[in-house]
């Protein structure tokens, strides 16, 4: 309670939740397709794209953050048009956060899709076609309440994995309060300024956040596989 | 590659007209079929049966001539392991192609009860045998409307008593649903039973096209020499004898008796003689404890392996086929014309 009432622990909380959830949305909106794709394709183009989608996963969060400082930035590729667009730089602002967070955990959105797709009964798609079911209709009819498991492993992966990131928000965000300011950043400037109180109580929160939802995710694993 | 024509033809004939070239697999099918009752499709299995189904449903890659994509063919397919949607409920499966049809000419209330659905509208698919999932899919499939019907071994994966249940079923869509099927089977047995029409098919063509009784009385055709040879009657009860339990059921060549009790005077019951059941003898046969004898003439005889030959029996308008040595028709020197006894060992009755 004490920490929740403490606004230099809420407003980094606030924000890391804010990013965490816009990122999970847009995640599973661009996610839904590309794993779609990846799990029908015969495309020679295939272990291409997975390559890239996997990257993030391996790359350090320091590569990641430079080239995207890089591509963000007021004169990279999107940035520079990001600035005709808007006026406003994408580089330490919260709309950068949430171009870079997408990149950093596509894989965790991308591959449990991937997965709960790919591993749909192919005869029950051709039912549905045969059924009166275009292609869309029954992706969306059949095979995404089919996969409701995929999409809840995606939402939480996605979700804790850009409430953990540090690397890449200190590359690309910066430490501006309620702009980029993200929890882990405040945990790493607490700890810089030997603010140790707050550095527990926020990390203390992280670590019970991370086990909440990584038992919670188990267990509907384990009431789905039992059924 | 495929050039395909799917569902053309008159309002009496469905014409199937399908090429399909695989590296090891050639499917070339240019065939007219009746545009009503079930029409049996019996091969051995790697014959190219399923292949044909997919072709005819859009199912298979790489269609060039008809690009008229699966969902707006109107045909509907039943697979030999019923591929219900698990996130829905029985009602909400077989409501699935219904509201996807544009205009519905098929009584919800009639499906559900002649496949005896009623009780199990509100399950789940994942809590129902294996007979009762199968008759759910059927029902979806109706109630699509759909201009044809394809079942893809629709028994296969059921147990024999599974398909005991499920086979009055099939009898009942026959009966009672104008929509034409095609019905694949590897089960001459099955095929003798619902079908009215039949078309073997034999790497990757069709070998033979034409109504049930005729084509099964052939004797050219490989596929239907050996244990899958044998015909197709169809019969009336006329006495049951009730000491014995046995029922004498009339077919245009005589009379025949089978066990059981059947009774319905109006309706025909079909009756299966499998040709190696069928034996032949010049005279009537005297203290036998075979209970048919049937006097016919002989239509047909036929070499059919090395030592066996095929005979075709005419009584009344009907056939009887029997499979006999080759060495008794030299020694009983059966040729076309001969009268003859027959003497039948076994009738299965099919409905």
């Amino acid at each position: 309670m004490v920490a929740i009432g403490n606004s230099s622990i809420f407003a980094p909380l606030l924000l890391s939740a804010q990013l965490a959830l816009v990122t999970t949305i847009l995640l599973l909106l661009i996610g839904m397709p590309l794993a779609w794709w990846l799990s029908q394709t015969r495309s020679g183009f295939k272990p291409v794209a997975q390559a890239i989608v996997a990257m993030p996963i391996v790359l350090p969060p320091t590569v990641l953050g430079f080239y995207l400082l890089i591509l963000l930035g007021p004169n990279g590729a999107i940035g520079s048009w990001w600035v005709q667009l808007t006026g406003n730089a994408l580089t330490f602002s919260f709309s950068g956060l949430v171009i870079a967070s997408c990149v950093y955990s596509l894989p965790f959105a991308v591959q449990p899709l991937q997965n709960a797709f790919e591993s749909l009964p192919r005869q029950t798609l051709e039912f549905a076609w045969t059924q009166g079911a275009s292609k869309l209709d029954a992706f969306f009819s059949v095979a995404v309440p089919m996969s409701l498991r995929g999409f809840v492993g995606a939402a939480v992966l996605s979700f804790a994995h850009t409430l953990g990131e540090f690397g890449v928000v200190l590359m690309v965000g910066g430490n501006i309060p309620g702009e980029t300011r993200v929890i882990s950043i405040a945990i790493y400037d607490s700890v810089e300024t030997l603010n140790y109180g707050d550095a527990h109580r926020m990390s203390l929160l992280l670590l019970a956040f991370a086990f909440a939802v990584l038992l919670l995710m188990y267990m509907i694993n384990r009431r789905w596989s039992t059924r | 590659m495929t050039g395909q024509k799917v569902v053309a033809g008159t309002d009496t004939t469905i014409a199937l007209r399908h090429v399909l070239r695989r590296s090891d697999f050639k499917l070339d099918v240019d065939v007219k079929i009746p545009a009503r009752g079930i029409t049996g499709l019996f091969g051995e299995s790697g014959s190219g049966k399923t292949t044909l189904l997919r072709c005819i449903a859009g199912l298979e890659a790489g269609l060039t001539h008809d690009r008229r994509p699966v969902h707006r063919r109107g045909v509907g397919y039943v697979f030999q392991e019923p591929q219900l949607f698990p996130h829905l409920d029985v009602l909400g499966n077989i409501e699935y192609g219904m509201r996807r049809c544009r205009a519905a000419r098929v009584d919800q209330g009639q499906v559900v009860d002649m496949l005896g659905l009623s009780g199990l509208l509100d399950r789940k698919p994942d809590g129902l045998s294996g007979g009762e999932a199968q008759r759910v899919a059927i029902a979806s499939v109706l109630l699509r409307s759909p201009r044809l019907v394809l079942m893809d071994e629709p028994l296969a994966s059921l147990d024999q008593r599974r398909k005991e249940e499920l086979l009055p079923y099939l009898d009942r869509l026959h009966d009672e649903l104008s929509v034409p099927i095609v019905y694949v089977s590897h089960s001459i047995d099955e095929v003798s039973r619902l079908c009215d029409h039949l078309l073997l098919i034999d790497n990757g063509r069709i070998v033979a096209n034409g109504e049930l009784h005729e084509v099964l009385s052939r004797l050219d055709l490989p596929l239907l020499s050996g244990s899958n040879a044998g015909c197709v009657v169809d019969a009336r009860p006329q006495r049951f004898d009730k000491a014995f339990n046995l029922t004498e059921l009339a077919f245009s060549g005589g009379v025949l008796t089978v066990p059981g009790r059947y009774e319905s005077r109006d309706r025909s019951v079909r009756l299966r003689i499998a040709a190696q059941d069928v034996s032949i003898c010049l005279s009537r046969p005297d203290g036998t404890t075979i209970l048919n004898v049937i006097e016919a003439t002989i239509d047909d005889v036929r070499t059919v392996g090395p030592s066996s030959s095929l005979v075709r029996l005419a009584a009344g308008e009907d056939y009887l086929l029997a499979l006999i040595t080759r060495r008794s028709v030299a020694r009983l020197d059966l040729k076309t014309g001969d009268r003859v006894f027959a003497q039948v060992k076994s009738v299965t009755v099919r409905r």
